[in-house]
């Protein structure tokens, strides 16, 4: 019965999306409009080879400030109904040797390829958001194979605030150098080398450390029982 | 080519779209939908995505299949036979 009210459920609600996207005028939003204009502009004005990230960076940056509060507060409710791990429960046993093995050859592979993404997000697809949850992953992999060695809290912490902090001390550089919150700061350089884009890595460094910590510390406080 | 892939990403999502309802295992369920977000996030490539499709392929398959089935243990719903 339940199974069949989930069925009929999503039925309609993809019918109503149909009849939603029906009502939408997306020739507008598709030709001309405002990602033409991005398009022409973001090289010269941003200088990332990588569109995308100079939309989510330079003119809508105030919505990914937004969208890191929106993270943090999540985070912090998820901490605050969890609460403190009492010192004396026990912990989980080891895991297998597949596990363990495996966790020790991945960690560098994964905090590399992190690190890629988050410190070439100007450039290639990718950046702060993706390379941190990555950068989460490969610190929650030893955790699941080594449960008595948990994840120090107090680190974490401490990077998610000072990454935050540098973020919107960033923009806040910006609004009295050049006028704007959050604009490009340092010039644009050149396009597609590694230091280019102005403040652009700087940024993605800032947000890729926030979310790495921050869902490491999450994924941590869920394991812990 | 890249009208068959796309179809191929499409059928898996539905598939796995539909055996997230029908599983009677919670940990089932978490599983088909990292599948789910695996095709879609082959899909964005398709469609020319490629931020999206990393987001997805991270955010999707990865940290919220892992936070549904930590949920699941915390919550005594963690089976290991159906």
């Amino acid at each position: 019965m339940t199974v069949f009210s989930g069925v009929i459920f999503t039925i309609g609600l993809g019918v109503l999306l149909i009849a939603v996207m029906k009502s939408l005028i997306l020739e507008q939003v598709l030709t001309g409009g405002i990602g033409s204009i991005i398009l022409e502009q973001a090289p010269t004005e941003v200088g990332s080879a990588n569109i995308v990230s100079s939309v989510l960076l330079a003119y809508r940056g105030l919505d990914t400030l937004g969208e890191l509060t929106v993270l943090f507060v999540a985070a912090t409710a998820i901490g605050l109904v969890l609460g403190q791990r009492s010192p004396d429960t026990k912990h989980d046993s080891e895991a297998g040797f597949i596990l363990r093995s495996a966790a020790d050859l991945l960690f560098p592979f994964m905090i590399m390829l992190g690190a890629y993404i988050i410190l070439h997000g100007h450039i290639t697809p990718g950046g702060g958001f993706q390379g941190g949850a990555i950068l989460a992953a490969a610190f929650f992999i030893p955790i699941l194979a080594s449960p008595a060695s948990p994840l120090n809290h107090k680190v974490s912490s401490l990077i998610e605030g000072l990454a935050g902090t540098a973020f919107i001390l960033i923009g806040l550089f910006a609004l009295v150098g050049k006028g704007y919150f959050l604009a490009p700061l340092f010039g644009t350089g050149d396009i597609g080398a590694l230091f280019s884009a102005g403040s652009l890595p700087l940024l993605y460094l800032a947000v890729g450390l926030k979310v790495g910590s921050e869902l490491a510390g999450l994924l941590a406080r869920l394991q812990e029982v | 080519m890249l009208f068959g892939i796309a179809l191929i990403s499409i059928i898996i999502m539905l598939g796995s779209a539909f055996a997230v309802l029908f599983f009677e295992n919670y940990l089932a369920s978490v599983v088909a939908l990292s599948v789910m977000s695996l095709a879609l996030s082959v899909l964005f490539v398709v469609l020319q995505a490629p931020d999206v499709a990393l987001t997805e392929a991270a955010v999707g398959a990865g940290v919220s299949s892992v936070i549904l089935a930590l949920t699941l243990r915390r919550i005594g719903l963690w089976q290991d036979k159906s």
